[in-house]
């Protein structure tokens, strides 16, 4: 077994999986050469709070860092920040980075995250904005401070909560979705539509079930989008928030398989040395198999604990990673939190509270089973159901007893 | 084993009080961590130090 624990191991992407990655294998007793390759020049720091307390204004920069710079400084890293990796050579075990340079490994973790997804031909185009990075939150803050009318492209997360906090902030803004309903993704029509209720409540127009063809531009600059039934919505400024795409084309003919990210097996290994952390990676259900990847802060810093103990473990000892994903969305004064997965639901149902009373437990039901918990400004109590979120426990019986 | 925590940044996501129910607890209305004992005994270090790790708002630290 010993002779399979690596001797050098580096963490593509330093993020807050590539750094949950570094520090559980610190934590769990390796302490041998320990590389973090990071593209941005920051120290890792949080995403969540981007399209929240940093776009409001609530909080500087400095409050996202995740960890202090001594913090850092004594996991003992070969820190690698600023460069990209630009490709991996898995034959000689070698990443190469953009500014030239080479990183040899035993284990390589590959944490590159996403990138925000673009309307075409808008990239650099002035008044145009997307929201993945510190840059891009700082950039559309700078912007939101001369109170433009905003448009909103993607009622998903971002865009919704970019939409409360512009509108906190004193600026117009028309959501745009594709979705029958704000959030419709991830809540369903039901809870959906109470959210649209709050938000128009709040002053934002929203237009449902229509996708934007482009964004319009005069004298270089976005004025409007135009939507695919014809009309068009003026603005001063517009943000995409339509999702994002997996960072793999530096793995391209690397021999790792790629699809919808990077494709794992159940333990987050990826063959040929290397393992996947964060939204990034994919893998199958430890119970159905179904494929997932999740998106979520919650799910990078648990992965990238589970593969530090699955390297260092090794094969015959590596486990499969299970977990129940938990997500949550801050929009005016509602505090959504969801455990388990809302996609393919087929009912439901709210088990305490309600809309009215501003706040609820709902479950998510498929074919009977609970899929999902979703809160909204109910913390304590939507953690009661966790447990029956992992066990799929049968919704009747469920709801019954709440 | 000396536990700091930032309430401030707290987004009540209650994944310490899964790792550690013995150390930790939310407020009712809306979530925030309630740190049940600062000074938790040696046995419960390993929940606290998975707590800190899968905080998502990276608010609690752990001092020796």
């Amino acid at each position: 077994m010993t002779a399979r624990r690596p001797s050098r191991i580096a963490v593509v992407g330093a993020s807050a999986a590539g750094l949950s990655t570094v520090e559980g294998l610190r934590r769990q007793g390796y302490a041998g050469p320990l590389t973090l390759i990071g593209e941005e020049e920051h120290l890792p720091y949080d995403r969540p709070p981007l399209s929240k307390q940093l776009l409001s204004g609530a909080w500087d920069t400095a409050r996202l860092q995740l960890r202090s710079a001594d913090d850092i400084e004594a996991l003992g890293l070969d820190l690698r920040l600023g460069s990209p990796a630009v490709a991996l050579d898995t034959r000689r075990q070698e990443v190469a980075l953009a500014d030239g340079s080479r990183v040899g490994y035993d284990a390589l973790v590959v944490a590159t995250g996403m990138r925000a997804r673009r309307l075409p031909g808008t990239e650099g185009v002035p008044g145009v904005h997307v929201l993945r990075t510190l840059e891009d939150a700082l950039a559309l803050r700078e912007a939101l401070a001369a109170k433009p009318h905003l448009v909103v492209v993607g009622g998903g997360f971002i865009g919704a909560e970019a939409a409360a906090v512009a509108r906190g902030l004193g600026c117009g803004v028309t959501l745009v979705t594709d979705t029958a309903q704000p959030m419709g993704d991830a809540l369903g029509d039901e809870l959906g539509a109470m959210l649209r209720a709050v938000h128009t409540e709040n002053g934002v127009r929203i237009a449902t079930g229509v996708l934007v063809d482009q964004v319009i531009t005069d004298g270089g600059r976005a004025r409007g989008v135009r939507l695919a039934d014809g009309r068009i919505l003026a603005a001063d400024a517009v943000l995409v928030g339509i999702g994002a795409q997996p960072n793999v084309e530096w793995l391209a003919g690397s021999g790792i398989p790629i699809g919808n990210g990077v494709q794992c097996d159940a333990t987050l290994y990826a063959g040929s040395g290397v393992w996947a952390v964060g939204d990034v990676a994919c893998w199958p259900h430890p119970r159905t198999g179904e494929p997932l990847r999740i998106e979520h802060r919650t799910n990078a810093a648990e992965q990238g604990l589970a593969v530090a103990r699955n390297i260092l473990a090794g094969p015959e000892l590596a486990t499969p990673f299970d977990s129940v994903p938990y997500v949550w969305s801050d929009q005016y004064d509602l505090k959504i939190q969801i455990y388990g997965r809302t996609r393919g639901a087929d009912e439901v149902r709210i088990v305490q509270g309600s809309f009215d009373d501003g706040k609820l437990v709902a479950l998510y039901g498929k074919n009977g089973r609970v899929c999902a918990a979703v809160g909204i400004n109910m913390m304590r109590a939507l953690r009661g159901y966790r447990a029956q979120v992992a066990q799929a426990a049968v919704l009747d019986e469920v709801e019954n007893a709440a | 084993m000396k536990i700091s925590i930032d309430f401030d940044k707290c987004c009540g996501a209650g994944q310490c009080v899964l790792a550690a129910p013995e150390v930790f607890d939310q407020r009712d209305e809306d979530g925030v961590v309630v740190l049940l004992d600062p000074n938790p005994p040696s046995e419960q270090e390993e929940n606290v130090r998975q707590a800190a790790a899968v905080c998502p708002a990276a608010v609690i630290k752990v001092e020796q």
